[in-house]
């Protein structure tokens, strides 16, 4: 969420639950002001905040005249000072990625990881287990770029693309109206664009080049990884991510308040493709109701509850919503 | 296109030209023609003397709306642009459809006869002459009757002499302007309306014209044109005046088109779209109404009440909490604080307190942990208990008849000894997980909905399955293993589990009651009650926040059977005792072992396992 709305914005967002005491909303408002002068950034956005054992992260980006260019993190144990995060790259991705469990709230942990691996001394060639030692730092860096690749949203029309290439935020960025608020197409990916180029000519013709260019959240699989809510009635969109829990986008129609913040422990509800899934239905590709049915119910339920728990494996479900 | 008439002379001009200006006042109906176009235009070709002069002679209106000094204007050109039909139509005097917001007064004279009119209405009215002239002329070429341009100028300018030439003698009097953007000074104008003759049109001037008149045109689909679009455009951007105008002109572009197709016509129709949103909005000003929000008189009786009304201070707790960082924003607690006063006023209800928030896929939860007053549940408890009996009933029939079937094949199938594990009886309300009741509603103003007790073997399967929630309680939970139960249940079954591993207090909070004679009574299964310890005096954060011991789960912990207390299923019923005595016996050691045995009330945290 922009640092210039931040406490309407936290309003908005305090539907999930999760929000900031009063004096971090403080400190940040200080903070964040100081950030932008110090590191000359067009827009400073505070990210959310990472809940680990001991202590908590606070992250904030920086963001440059075009949207899009690659961001600067920067994270703060207390909302006041800041350190600068280095950019995140794919071996750390790599390193990281077998790191699990919730973060320790000390940026110099250092989590230990073993790994075996092949030594070769001389000509003999044996397994050594080798321990691997993963900062903490690495690891926060490699997980925000994560999510923001994952689940960073922006609605349809907040960005414009100029003729020269750089991305600029739209001034006369109205809002979505109440219909469109409530389809996942009008939310974009707030990252460099990968399915577009995958898309048909006749979708591509419908576009407009100056406002679609990010992939849309409609596509994303898994599949209804996006829950959409309205909250006081109608007067407020809320997108969580049911994919990486804690995210969570709001916008108010027609107005032109939106923005993402995300709190929580980090967990990916875990992804597994490819599973044996037992049909309960035929179903006849373009159509979405000419199906028969299995028709012996005790079957049926089996078969369905296996299905869903099949994909549910993929999505990942957290059974009573996030208390 | 018809043949130009002659223009005929000064009396005949008259009515024709007010019938012509009916097809003038309906083309122009069609087209607005804004005004900051015009003057840069005006000053830009000064030299359009001629124009000038024909509006000057035709002209006699000073209307202050173009528009319609426009359609004034165009009757003579019109004249000579006329088809026969038209003319036809146009019979008649049209008095009625020139008064359209005119001054009653129109005539359509030649201006020169009054060599008395004062300099400054002559330079005010020919500027805005020069104006509409500029417009007139291109209305008339737009118009359907398209003809070469260059011939319809000639026509006009053959008109116009002869106009000329014919000027009648009739008086005009005075006309009001209103409209003080057209006061021109004489000064700005660098020449005298009198003494001009009218030249041709240069050919920069005609360029100008057929530009203008290009953009002018309005497409088949609709019926903007270009020109219009551009001056709507400019306008707007005069008139907000944003920075940088030029970075965001294509967005504007976009919205000035959508505006036009749009507009906001309709004053006593409510949007649709915005239906949900004011029906929200009535039902919680509802709640405000029905609170009886501090009025002055009631004050005196609420603060009699204050004891004993069992509504939370939700706004306390909520502050608390928010030290923390946790929980929803100010004014969404204070709707929930009036949904909960809304709640104790519905339902006898003898404490209350806001459990918290389920978050679900299309709507969200909002959760009250209440306890009735004595005696008053059991109605609705009893209603509950039958439908859920007659269903296990119906299931157990199902099977039975299942059994039934197999054995009628003429291979005769070993009849199946597989029998359901007897159920375990749910507890009593008020004791164990049926302690508290529990009241959902998707948002505050929402009707409260109670859910139902929560049997143990739906707190089994809801340890097996994890599953989003809706936010609708009647959905069904598919799952591998089937849950027994809709949304309802699983909400439920979720609530209970919480509650009985999460909710903590400091050690010493709370303590036994004194008579200690109970724990020997059962078994071992601890004490179920506990009150509030009035001496409690408070434990330093500081170790507090150090050490795990000094925080005590204050609800009885859930057995893996699903309950707090434990019950041997086998006493339960005579028939299966008959049944299956030797199966019976085998498994008795099997379930005597498994007696279950959880931690009793008030353990510290520090037992917990996996902290």
């Amino acid at each position: 969420m922009d640092a210039e709305s931040l406490l309407l914005s936290l309003e908005l967002a305090s539907g999930s639950g999760q929000g900031l005491s009063p004096d971090r909303r403080a400190s940040l408002l200080t903070s964040l002001m100081l950030v932008k002068r110090d590191y000359r950034y067009n827009r400073v956005l505070f990210w959310g905040r990472i809940l680990g054992l001991v202590a908590d992260y606070y992250i904030a980006q920086g963001l440059s005249e075009d949207q899009l260019a690659p961001r600067k993190t920067l994270y703060s144990l207390n909302c006041m000072e800041w350190s600068l995060l280095p950019p995140a790259t794919e071996e750390m991705a790599m390193q990281t990625s077998v790191v699990k469990g919730r973060f320790m709230g000390d940026p110099s942990h250092e989590y230990e990881h073993t790994q075996l691996q092949k030594v070769h001394e001389g000509e003999k060639v044996f397994e050594e287990e080798v321990v691997v030692q993963i900062k903490e730092e690495t690891r926060l860096v490699s997980i925000i770029d994560q999510i923001d690749k994952a689940v960073a949203v922006i609605p349809r029309g907040a960005l414009f693309k100029t003729p020269f290439g750089p991305i600029h935020v739209n001034r006369t960025f109205e809002g979505l109206s109440l219909s469109e608020a409530k389809k996942l197409s009008s939310y974009f990916h707030f990252r460099e664009p990968v399915e577009l180029k995958n898309k048909t000519l006749l979708e591509k013709a419908d576009l407009d080049p100056s406002l679609d260019f990010l992939d849309s959240l409609e596509h994303d699989i898994p599949k209804g990884s996006w829950s959409i809510q309205m909250e006081r009635g109608n007067a407020l969109v809320v997108l969580r991510s049911l994919l990486w829990p804690g995210l969570t986008f709001y916008h108010a129609p027609r107005t032109k308040n939106c923005g993402y913040i995300y709190v929580g422990t980090v967990n990916l509800v875990c992804s597994v493709l490819l599973l044996p899934l037992i049909s309960t239905s035929i179903w006849y590709p373009g159509s979405e109701e000419r199906t028969t049915e299995l028709e012996d119910p005790a079957l049926k339920q089996v078969a369905e509850g296996w299905n869903v728990l099949m994909r549910e494996m993929m999505v990942g479900g957290n059974g009573s919503g996030r208390r | 296109m018809g043949d130009p008439p002659p223009p005929s002379e000064p009396p005949a001009q008259q009515p024709s030209s007010r019938r012509s200006s009916q097809v003038s006042e309906r083309r122009s109906r069609e087209h607005v023609q804004p005004l900051p176009a015009d003057p840069h235009e005006v000053q830009e070709t000064p030299r359009d003397s001629q124009i000038l002069w024909s509006n000057q002679e035709i002209l006699g209106s000073q209307t202050s709306l173009r528009g319609r000094s426009q359609r004034v204007s165009l009757t003579q050109y019109e004249n000579s642009g006329m088809s026969q039909d038209e003319e036809a139509r146009l019979g008649g005097v049209e008095y009625p459809s020139l008064n359209m917001g005119f001054p009653s007064e129109f005539q359509p004279q030649p201006y020169l006869d009054e060599g008395g009119i004062q300099a400054t209405r002559n330079a005010s009215l020919m500027l805005q002459q020069i104006q509409q002239g500029q417009g007139n002329l291109f209305q008339q070429l737009e118009s359907a009757y398209q003809e070469p341009r260059l011939g319809l100028l000639g026509q006009f300018n053959m008109y116009q002499r002869e106009d000329l030439q014919f000027g009648a003698g009739a008086q005009h009097g005075p006309y009001i302007r209103d409209d003080p953007a057209l006061q021109f000074s004489p000064s700005e104008l660098g020449f005298m309306p009198f003494n001009m003759e009218l030249p041709e049109p240069e050919p920069r001037e005609l360029a100008v014209q057929n530009a203008k008149a290009y953009l002018l045109q309005t497409s088949v689909n609709c019926d903007l044109s270009l020109y219009e679009h551009l001056v709507n455009l400019l306008t707007k951007i005069l008139n907000q005046r944003p920075e940088d105008p030029l970075s965001i002109l294509e967005s504007l572009n976009r919205t000035t088109q959508w505006e036009w197709f749009h507009p906001k016509l309709d004053t006593l129709r409510h949007e649709p779209e915005m239906q949900p949103t004011y029906e929200m909005a009535e039902r919680q000003k509802a709640l405000f109404t029905r609170s009886g929000l501090g009025g002055g008189e009631g004050e005196q009786d609420m603060e009699e009440e204050v004891s004993e009304t069992p509504v939370p201070n939700v706004m306390e707790t909520a502050f608390y909490f928010e030290q923390a960082g946790v929980g929803l924003s100010s004014d969404e607690s204070f709707r929930i604080f009036l949904a909960l006063k809304q709640l104790v006023e519905q339902q006898p209800i003898h404490t209350c307190r806001f459990w918290g928030k389920i978050l679900g896929l299309s709507s969200s939860y909002l959760v009250a942990e209440v306890e009735f007053r004595e005696g008053e549940e059991e109605a609705e408890e009893e209603e509950a208990e039958e439908t859920t009996e007659s269903g296990e009933a119906v299931e157990a029939h199902g099977e039975e008849e299942g059994e039934e079937d197999e054995e009628k094949v003429p291979d005769v199938i070993p009849k199946p000894t597989w029998k359901p594990p007897p159920a375990i009886p749910r507890e009593e309300s008020r004791s164990g997980t049926n302690k508290f009741l529990y009241f959902v509603c998707n948002e505050p103003g929402q009707p409260w909905t109670r859910l139902p007790h929560v049997t143990p073997t739906q707190i089994v399967h809801a340890r097996k399955i994890k599953k989003f929630l809706t936010g609708r309680l009647d959905a069904p939970v598919t799952s591998y293993p089937p849950f027994p139960g809709n949304e309802a249940n699983y909400l439920r079954a979720q609530i209970a589990r919480i509650s009985a591993a999460t909710h903590i207090s400091p050690l010493g909070f709370y303590q036994f009651g004194e008579e200690e004679g109970d724990e020997e009574e059962e078994g071992g299964a601890g004490r179920d009650s506990y009150e509030q310890n009035p001496e409690f005096e408070g434990v330093p954060v500081l170790e507090l926040v150090d050490s795990m011991a000094n925080w005590v789960h204050h609800r009885q912990h859930i057995l893996p059977q699903g309950r707090c207390t434990w019950v041997n299923p086998l006493q339960k019923t005579e028939e299966e005792e008959e049944l299956g005595e030797e199966e019976e016996k085998a498994d008795e050691g099997v379930e005597e072992v498994e007696q279950e045995v959880g931690p009793p009330l008030l353990t510290p945290l520090s037992e917990d396992a996996a902290s």
